[in-house]
């Protein structure tokens, strides 16, 4: 479990993160997400106790990682940005030497073999760990952060060089490993947050603007239901007939798509769904609909939203 | 830490550096051993010893440009800092391998001592085997002392280069204090700067003196070194 209250960390005069709380329960993954920039490897930094905050607290399983860090670290297995490695060494050799240097009590062969197995470095393990592509590397780095089994796993974009067959595996083991551990990843890869985060904490400019699930994000951020639809037919009589129908609320039309082809913004009655009602009128008149789909927004546009500010605009302050 | 210096000592042998290092040392303190012993058909090993210190002045920092200087460029750090081990661990041990190094490479001179003690035995001499102990104490000393001013150096800087370069001018510094010393008019201030030379107290060992006054001087130096050292890596935590 990891406890964060109000850090907030300088770089001279530059603040790079500013009273920022949270908290990651066991078995939970927190997604960190954030424009470049924004934070949050300095926020991993300091989780970690590489850096130190210049204000606030950071407690790992109830321990302060200032006050007693080797008992935090401990428990802190950790990814940074660029995988920690000794080119010199072979994975084998360079696993020992985290071993021991993390002072594991494990059985070492079979706890780096099982570790090995998991990141799938089986095949590499003889080898120089200056010849290896990037995504061995990456998955090297992984298995160095999961030695000794830490409680807490940070990682920090686990998924960067990676081909899209290791990407689904490597995710696939961050989430088997999230039901045990508690792990923070951060990305600004949206639907790798999405598909792997029990929660998201979108940081922008070393400040936190939203902590919650992907779809409560979603839905309080989509303060209206609109519906948008595109149908080929004469726009005016187009537009009469979906004004006739009961459930609708208010309508825009938009531009011309194609020839002949207009687009319909349609905000329909409150808990009512007016789709298969749309359908059936444009099918008796013979009126393809060429598109409908709702508005919600997608993890891109709260992103978006968020961090460019519209956000205070719409809702008025922080969320 | 001991992971640290098993890692260090592994570094070294897997690189050329440290095989470049041990054949330097080697190549040197023949080289000395010839024109101060063999050419003129003496066994006082002194003056041997004494120009050893300029070689290891300038080869030790070859030997330290990487220890934590190369952490940083390639990130490591974030690994041995993150890690349940104390700076003080890391930088005892990245000490602790340097010296390791250092050791194995002067053993050749105690190579050189049993080789001379043979040859004057059998010429019906008596070989010194008190003063070169006295001799032998001074080196390792010495390159302790080296070790711990360039991996301090090391920790102030991401470049090998710098790293290497800086020691050298520093250990140069630290020599030229009785140099210095003698152009001082102020009495008191000229012993001051005398009394901190490296090189003076070092030229005892090798005249076969082994005095504790020196020995705690040197050993007072590592301490300080290691210390700053170990500061400088905390303090960089709260840039």
């Amino acid at each position: 479990m990891i406890e964060v209250n109000n850090l907030c960390k300088n770089y001279g005069s530059k603040r790079a993160v500013q009273n920022i709380s949270f908290t990651a329960n066991n078995g939970e993954i927190l997604g960190f997400l954030g424009p470049n920039g924004a934070g949050k490897s300095t926020t991993m930094n300091i989780l970690t106790g590489y850096l130190s905050a210049t204000s606030g607290q950071v407690l790992i399983n109830g321990v302060d990682i200032l006050e007693s860090p080797s008992e935090a670290k401990k428990n802190i297995g950790y990814l940074p940005e660029i995988p920690p490695l000794y080119p010199d060494m072979t994975v084998d050799e360079y696993l020992n030497f985290v071993y021991d240097l993390k002072k594991c009590k494990l059985p070492k062969r079979s706890h780096l073999g099982e570790i090995c197995e998991l990141s799938r470095i089986d095949d590499v393990r003889k080898r120089v760990i200056r010849n290896l592509s990037k995504g061995y590397r990456q998955r090297v780095g992984l298995a160095q952060s999961l030695v000794g089994n830490p409680k807490v796993l940070i990682l920090d974009e686990p998924t960067v060089g990676l081909d899209p067959k290791q990407i689904i595996e490597i995710r696939s083991l961050i989430k088997k490993l999230g039901k045990n551990h508690t792990v923070i990843l951060s990305s600004h890869i949206l639907p790798e947050v999405q598909a792997v985060c029990d929660r998201i904490t979108v940081i922008d400019k070393g400040r936190l603007i939203a902590n919650d699930t992907a779809e409560n994000l979603s839905h309080s951020l989509s303060a209206d239901r609109k519906l948008c639809v595109q149908i080929e037919g004469p726009a005016k009589e187009v537009k009469s007939l979906l004004s006739s129908i009961t459930g609708v609320q208010e309508l825009y039309e938009g531009k011309a798509v194609e020839k002949n082809v207009t687009e319909y913004e349609i905000l329909p009655k409150e808990d009512c769904d007016i789709r298969r009602e749309i359908f059936k009128r444009m099918a008796e008149r013979n009126y393809p609909i060429l598109l409908m789909r709702s508005s919600e927004l997608t993890l891109e546009e709260i992103f978006l939203k968020l961090t460019t500010g519209d956000f205070y605009g719409e809702n008025g302050g922080e969320k | 830490m001991l992971a640290v210096t098993k890692r260090e000592i592994r570094a070294y042998f897997t690189s050329p550096l440290g095989y470049v290092f041990l054949a330097a040392f080697c190549g040197f303190s023949g080289l000395f051993l010839w024109l101060n012993c063999l050419s003129v058909g003496s066994a006082v090993m002194g003056g041997t010893f004494q120009l050893m210190f300029f070689v290891n002045m300038i080869l030790i920092p070859v030997l330290t440009m990487r220890t934590l200087a190369d952490d940083k460029r390639r990130k490591t750090d974030q690994l041995t800092l993150t890690s349940p081990v104390s700076v003080f661990g890391i930088v005892a041990g990245k000490f602790l391998g340097a010296f390791f190094v250092f050791v194995c490479a002067s053993v050749v001179m105690l190579i050189y001592g049993v080789f001379l003690s043979v040859a004057v035995t059998q010429s019906n001499g008596r070989f010194d085997w008190g003063s070169f102990w006295g001799y032998y104490a001074g080196l390792i000393l010495i390159g302790a002392v080296f070790i711990s001013i360039g991996i301090f150096i090391s920790s102030l800087t991401e470049s090998q280069m710098i790293s290497a370069v800086g020691s050298i001018g520093v250990n140069i510094v630290v020599c030229l204090f009785d140099v210095i010393s003698a152009y001082i008019s102020n009495e008191t201030l000229a012993k001051i700067i005398d009394s901190l030379s490296v090189f003076y107290k070092y030229s005892e060992f090798t005249q076969g003196i082994f005095s504790l006054k020196n020995t705690v001087f040197f050993l007072s130096i590592i301490v300080v070194f290691v210390f700053l050292t170990v500061r400088v890596i905390e303090r960089r935590r709260y840039a």
